[in-house]
């Protein structure tokens, strides 16, 4: 997280901060283990108001950041969904949000966009696909031109809350290239299959697009022309995840620190045998690169910089790498309680985990990074 | 007179680098850079001089030193500036460290007027290279049981002892030097700092071999070697207060607007793509386990980088401790030791044998043997990990036999006097 905040993102740090405990403590992230949505639709709402949905709406579509830096905003809700493992399906709603805020028609944004900045409609991005499409930015779905539109067809998974999302925006491959279409949750063709995973909150399901007629008028954008929509999205969403994951670690060392100066063995705490030590001023280290390299990242990002995939891409092949291991050495410095269910490390750690996997695993994005050095050498 | 705004300086600087200086080459890599012969150092050193010059003559030297002392009075923006502005040039990399930091940081806070006058505008001319008179055989790490020792003679001092791991002290003008000056009392109280001509009779220079061939770092004897009072910096006895924020200076060399860090890599990719270019010659540049080490090293270096930034963002704004440049020591050696390694895997077999004119590959191999060396050099990274978990995140500190006792009675190796 930025060490200088302004005085109103400190405001609004607070409020959702204070939201989050009161609506989302630990007891209340166990009770929706077993949930098949993961979140109220009351609660969503009520972070809607706080502005969770808004920031990366420009004010005339509705919408409006803090500081006027949205993405720098939204890392920062992103931060305390982390420190909080907190329920409810930020990343997909503020992706859609802002595409269509950027690159929506008139229409498209009046039929969509009031509803996601009330939090009374959810929406989703439809990106990632199945084998043999699995690697980041492969896209297998086919949308065949037909009539004035498209018909669609083939299989995205996993997507965050599609099976409560009324609005899908689908990335698919047309005649034309790379296309985005939106398309309502409960048209004909579309079937969802909620899938099982690692965060007790977070649900994603698998989304089958069989014959999906979808009108001319549902395009994002041109037909052919998603290519820097999508990765501007894709940037979007990493930024929130890494601030997701930073929060998580970040309240994980948190507890694991007090945890060794309270814990005793041999007479003494933790805190004061040196092998732990080091292993603690290393975590310190990770922890700190880590906002550091999500901040680099998030003001990149904001200011639409030539290298802001390069920066995405580097703090997800550090912190997708790093992250995980911190949150194990957390777990570690705890023993066995560190693996209960009860003890609330686990929460922070699946937040880790899954983010260190969506929109491509740390593998992805050192291949991403090898091939920016590649094309900038040639440029 | 107003002060020269940032801008202003930037153009200034812009204008003058590409009138002035040479165009930096692209570098081989960390390790990479070969053994240089006795003749090619001398030589490289004497570049190093000349581009200092050159920026003196520009007005460019010592931008955040005192114009009282050649320096150019501005501001850490404009530092950072100019930072932004050599990328792409030489610069002279060689005596940044440990010239500028932290010799010359030191002589700037403690150091007395005249000896202010006396030194600073010679380094900042590029006519003094400082080292530092610091670690000693009997003991690396834990460098206040310093045991060279000054005694007073009149308004001189009389110097006996040995330091060693000074690099290039065989081609370096001055050394900042730390001595034990009372052995009856705790050995962080008896501690004086002086200033010391390195080529002067008494003290003999002895070049250490290290196990990649380079003769870079010397061990120095030193006999009977008399200095005025005068070249004394700080107080009698006092010389633990300086050391503290020498020791700072030291290890956050790479956060000091006293030193000049082109904010990118050097030669436009620099690091990363040195290893673009040992994939290739390697045959390995569609090889995705190649590929992927290639993206885990500039992922490192990016966050590395990054970590550099908020820390030194996070000490001028008081929300961290000045001891968290430990966390960028740390790093830097992690790095160092990570690139050397994957430098050394993408070479394959060339790393360990290789054609007698193949230097760069060579580089590679010995630069693996001697990989450790990043997290040795400048304070281990084991005692960088000490102080994170003491003075950053509070964690009691490690039990000493040393504290309250005088320093005759502290118990010393076999080796030590």
């Amino acid at each position: 997280m930025e060490l200088e905040l302004t005085s109103d993102q400190e405001f609004f740090a607070e409020t959702t901060t204070k939201f989050l405990e009161d609506k989302a403590p630990a007891v209340e992230l166990r009770a929706l283990r077993d949930d098949p949505v993961g979140f109220g639709r009351d609660y969503w709402r009520q972070g809607a108001e706080l502005g969770w949905t808004s920031l990366v709406v420009s004010e005339d579509d509705g919408g409006g950041s803090i500081s006027g830096n949205g993405v720098a905003d939204l890392a920062l809700v992103g931060f305390q969904f982390g420190r909080h493992a907190a329920p409810g399906p930020l990343v997909p709603n503020n992706v859609v949000a802002g595409a269509l805020s950027r690159s929506g028609t008139a229409e498209q944004k009046g039929a969509y966009l009031p509803g996601i900045l009330a939090g009374e409609l959810l929406a989703t991005w439809c990106l990632a696909e199945p084998r043999p499409h699995d690697r980041l930015g492969d896209v297998g779905v086919e949308a065949v031109p037909s009539g004035d539109g498209f018909v669609l067809s083939g299989t995205k998974l996993p997507v965050e809350s599609a099976d409560q999302s009324q609005l899908l925006l689908v990335a698919a491959r047309t005649p034309q290239g790379l296309t985005q279409l939106l398309v309502p949750g409960d048209a004909p063709g579309v079937t969802t299959a909620l899938m099982n995973g690692v965060d007790l909150t977070r649900r994603f399901s698998s989304v089958a697009f069989d014959g999906v007629e979808v009108p001319a008028s549902a395009v994002l954008g041109e037909p052919g022309g998603a290519g820097a929509d999508v990765e501007r999205q894709l940037q979007l969403a990493l930024v929130i995840e890494l601030a997701e994951m930073v929060g998580a670690m970040d309240i994980a060392l948190e507890i694991t620190i007090e945890w060794s100066f309270n814990r005793y063995s041999f007479g003494r705490p933790l805190a004061s045998y040196q092998e732990l030590k080091h292993r603690f001023a290393d975590m310190k280290m990770w922890l700190e690169a880590s906002h550091a390299l999500a901040d680099v990242a998030a003001r990149s990002v904001q200011d639409g910089a030539d290298d802001a995939d390069e920066m995405v891409s580097a703090a997800k092949a550090y912190i997708g790498a790093q992250g995980p291991e911190l949150m194990h050495d957390c777990i570690q410095m705890h023993g066995g309680i560190g693996v209960t269910f009860d003890h609330d490390l686990h929460l922070y750690l699946r937040r880790v985990v899954l983010g260190s996997h969506l929109h491509g695993t740390v593998a992805d994005h050192r291949e991403r990074l090898t091939a920016i050095l590649q094309k900038r050498e040639n440029s | 007179m107003s002060v020269e705004s940032v801008e202003e300086f930037r153009q200034r600087a812009r204008a003058f680098l590409k009138e002035n200086m040479p165009r930096a080459t692209r570098d081989p890599g960390s390790f990479a850079r070969g053994i240089l012969s006795d003749e090619e150092e001398l030589a490289d050193v004497q570049r190093n001089r000349d581009l200092q010059r050159l920026l003196f003559d520009g007005g460019l030297a010592g931008i955040c030193f005192p114009k009282a002392y050649g320096g150019q009075g501005l501001t850490t923006a404009h530092a950072a500036a100019f930072n932004e502005e050599i990328v792409g040039y030489q610069y002279p990399d060689r005596i940044q460290v440990p010239t500028f930091a932290p010799c010359a940081s030191v002589l700037l806070e403690f150091g007395s007027e005249e000896q202010k006058l006396a030194h600073i505008p010679a380094i900042l001319k590029g006519e003094e290279i400082w080292m530092q008179f610091l670690s000693e055989p009997s003991g690396g790490s834990d460098v206040a049981g310093a045991q060279t020792t000054a005694v007073r003679d009149g308004d001189e001092w009389v110097l006996n002892g040995s330091k060693i791991w000074t690099t290039g002290a065989w081609w370096s003008d001055w050394g900042l030097c730390l001595a034990r000056t009372n052995w009856d009392v705790p050995k962080h109280r008896g501690l004086s700092v002086f200033m010391l001509k390195i080529h002067q009779p008494g003290i003999e220079v002895h070049r250490i071999e290290m196990l990649n061939g380079s003769k870079e770092f010397c061990q120095e004897f030193i006999s009977d070697v008399r200095i005025p009072d005068g070249d004394r910096i700080g107080q009698v006895d006092d010389g633990w207060t300086v050391g503290i924020r020498w020791m700072f200076y030291e290890k956050s060399f790479a956060l000091s607007s006293l030193t000049i860090r082109p904010s990118g890599d050097n030669a436009g990719g620099g690091g990363s793509n040195a290893l673009l270019d040992l994939a290739r010659a390697g045959g390995r540049l569609d090889d995705p386990l190649a590929r992927d080490q290639i993206g885990e090293a500039h992922a490192l270096t990016l966050a590395t980088r990054a970590l550099a930034g908020r820390i030194t963002k996070a000490m001028a704004t008081g929300k961290i401790s000045d001891q968290a440049a430990g966390l960028t020591r740390v790093m830097g050696g992690m790095l160092q030791t990570r690139l050397a390694t994957i430098e050394f895997e993408l070479a394959g077999s060339a790393g360990v044998a290789w054609a007698p004119d193949d230097q760069q590959s060579a580089g590679y191999g010995m630069g693996f043997l001697v990989r450790q060396a990043s997290c040795i050099g400048g304070g281990t990274t084991e005692m960088s990990r000490n102080v994170v978990s003491e003075r950053v995140l509070g964690m009691p500190r490690e039990r000493t036999l040393d504290r309250d006792v005088p320093f005759r009675d502290v118990p010393k190796g076999p080796t030590a006097k």
